[in-house]
């Protein structure tokens, strides 16, 4: 096992890792920009070095800065998180250079689930099935024609695309190639590459995904299921385990799982990663994208398993087999319901940032709550990073539970000195579809509008 | 004349209207760039951009005048 970690991460997550390293008996050490001399995740560790300027680009995605300091303070392993280096190939191969290891999969299968039109093929050619759509990226030439082919509604995705970014939605064809321009100035500004691909809308689709490790040596777990329909400009706001979709029958789920299951198997991944898909109204479930790392809402899936799967990605990139990890049942041991509510310091009405100070940042204190924060009372919330300020997660013995442990939480629960999101999410709390576990990515479209 | 205010903290992202351009309500003058989001600053009313008080890439405050117009 590793003995010094280096957390190139900030916020809630390298806070998050530190625990787990702590309860190993590994010392954690963190990364800073000059806007995080005080963070909280650089309290959490046992060691920090400074790397750069406030934007992440002279700091947190800074591949060389990054490194540095992991040498120089002698650390053997390198922990991403998510977002910022956690999906970036050449960080990963820099890592392996220079003799750290990288805490996720191997270089190669970032890259390939990174291109998203890439990882569309591969998993179609595994058995997965994904959204119609085109082949391959289109040219402008015979663009319109593709089109006609998949039909209209279409998404126009950017083949390196996430977050939202470099996607349009295209109800009728004439209004097909302007978006595409579109689509492909603000791909091009955001990820570099203005290549871009064609799906077929679905119409009110729920997001489901699996929670899957691999050991790279054919061996493939899949940790249940959850999901994530609740979104607000296609980011995930609120997360479930187990998803409550009721059209997420048991025969389908087993089929999906085994699909995953040999999926993941087949490409021999290694640590931890999801597989994303949309399930749409009629139960066809289509495979949407990958993403090589842990994901923000793993905690969900920790409260129904009992898990750290900070712990496994751990061992597994230690070299540890997955059948003989801490926890490791086949199926795996799935009780109860958990559901998280991601903390943003946004307003609650429009939905736009607030960065400012945290006077006072307070939640119950119960046994079925869990949080995780990046921030305390007192702390700032920088308008150079995202806003999420923290996760509060909610563990009921059943999803009825589990909804009213939350309206407890979320009631009980003091910020001030910014404007927060919580009042936004009670709205969520009380809208029916949500209420009867059976909503889609619709959802929150309809509670800005009233 | 008429100042039109960062609402937020931020970066000065992408600087849109030029001095003596005539915009009229809803325009985008400025985008600015906080918690990794584009937030347009439209113009409130109809005019012309008498001065501008900021660079690309410049740190902002809320209620920082990032462009004045004048009827």
């Amino acid at each position: 096992m590793f003995q010094r970690v280096l957390i190139a991460n900030r916020g809630e997550i390298a806070a998050r890792v530190s625990r787990t390293c702590r309860r190993l008996g590994i010392e954690s050490h963190a990364v800073y920009s000059v806007a995080d001399a005080d963070a909280l995740h650089v309290r959490e560790a046992d060691g920090a070095t400074h790397i750069g300027a406030a934007p992440v680009a002279e700091s947190y995605i800074n591949v060389d800065a990054v490194l540095d300091a992991a040498v120089q303070a002698g650390c053997d392993a390198v922990h991403p998180g998510y977002g910022l280096l956690s999906e970036n190939g050449h960080f990963a191969q820099a890592c392996d250079e220079r003799g750290i290891t990288f805490i996720g999969p191997a270089a190669a299968h970032m890259e390939l689930m990174g291109n998203k039109n890439q990882a569309r093929a591969t998993m179609r050619d595994l058995g997965m099935p994904v959204i119609p759509g085109s082949a391959a990226t289109v040219a402008d030439d015979d663009a319109e024609a593709v089109a006609e082919e998949v039909g209209y509604p279409l998404l126009i995705k950017a083949s390196y695309g996430g977050g939202g970014i470099g996607m349009a939605t295209v109800k009728r064809p004439n209004q097909f190639s302007r978006s595409l321009r579109r689509a492909r100035s603000s791909a091009l500004r955001a990820f570099g590459s203005d290549e871009v691909y064609l799906e077929r809308l679905l119409v009110e689709p729920h997001h489901i995904e699996l929670q899957v490790f691999g050991d790279g040596q054919g061996n493939a777990a899949i940790l249940g299921d959850r999901e994530c329909s609740v979104q607000r400009r296609h980011q995930k706001v609120i997360e479930e385990a187990p998803a409550p979709a009721p059209h997420l029958t048991d025969e389908l789920r087993e089929r999906l799982y085994d699909q995953v299951r040999s999926a993941v198997a087949g490409l021999n991944y290694q640590n931890a990663g999801t597989v994303e898909c949309l399930l749409d109204a009629s139960g066809e479930i289509f495979f949407l994208e990958m993403n090589t790392r842990l994901q923000v809402e793993h905690p969900v899936t920790e409260m129904v398993t009992g898990l750290d799967l900070v712990e496994w990605q751990l061992r597994i990139a230690a070299g540890e087999p997955l059948t003989e990890l801490p926890g490791y049942g086949d199926p795996p041991p799935i009780s109860g319901h958990a559901i998280e509510t991601r903390i943003y310091a946004e307003d609650p009405e429009t939905l736009l940032p607030s960065p400012g100070s945290i006077d006072v940042l307070e939640v119950p204190d119960e046994p079925w709550l869990r949080l995780d924060a990046g921030v305390a009372s007192g702390d700032e919330v920088s308008h150079f990073y995202d806003p999420l300020m923290a996760k509060l997660i909610v563990y009921g013995a059943d999803r009825p539970e589990a909804l009213e442990r939350l309206r407890i939480a979320l009631d009980g629960s003091r910020i001030e000195g910014l404007k927060h999101n919580i009042p936004f999410l009670q709205r969520v709390l009380d809208a029916q579809p949500f209420i009867d576990g059976n909503y889609d990515v619709t959802l929150t479209d309809g509670l800005l509008k009233s | 004349m008429a100042d039109v205010k960062s609402p937020m903290a931020g970066t000065i992202f992408e600087l849109i209207a030029a001095v003596g351009d005539a915009v009229e309500e809803g325009d985008e003058l400025v985008i600015l760039e906080s918690m990794k989001m584009e937030i347009p600053v439209e113009a409130p009313s109809d005019g012309t951009v008498a001065e501008i008080h900021i660079a690309q890439g410049d740190q902002v405050q809320e209620g920082d005048v990032l462009v004045t117009l004048s009827e």
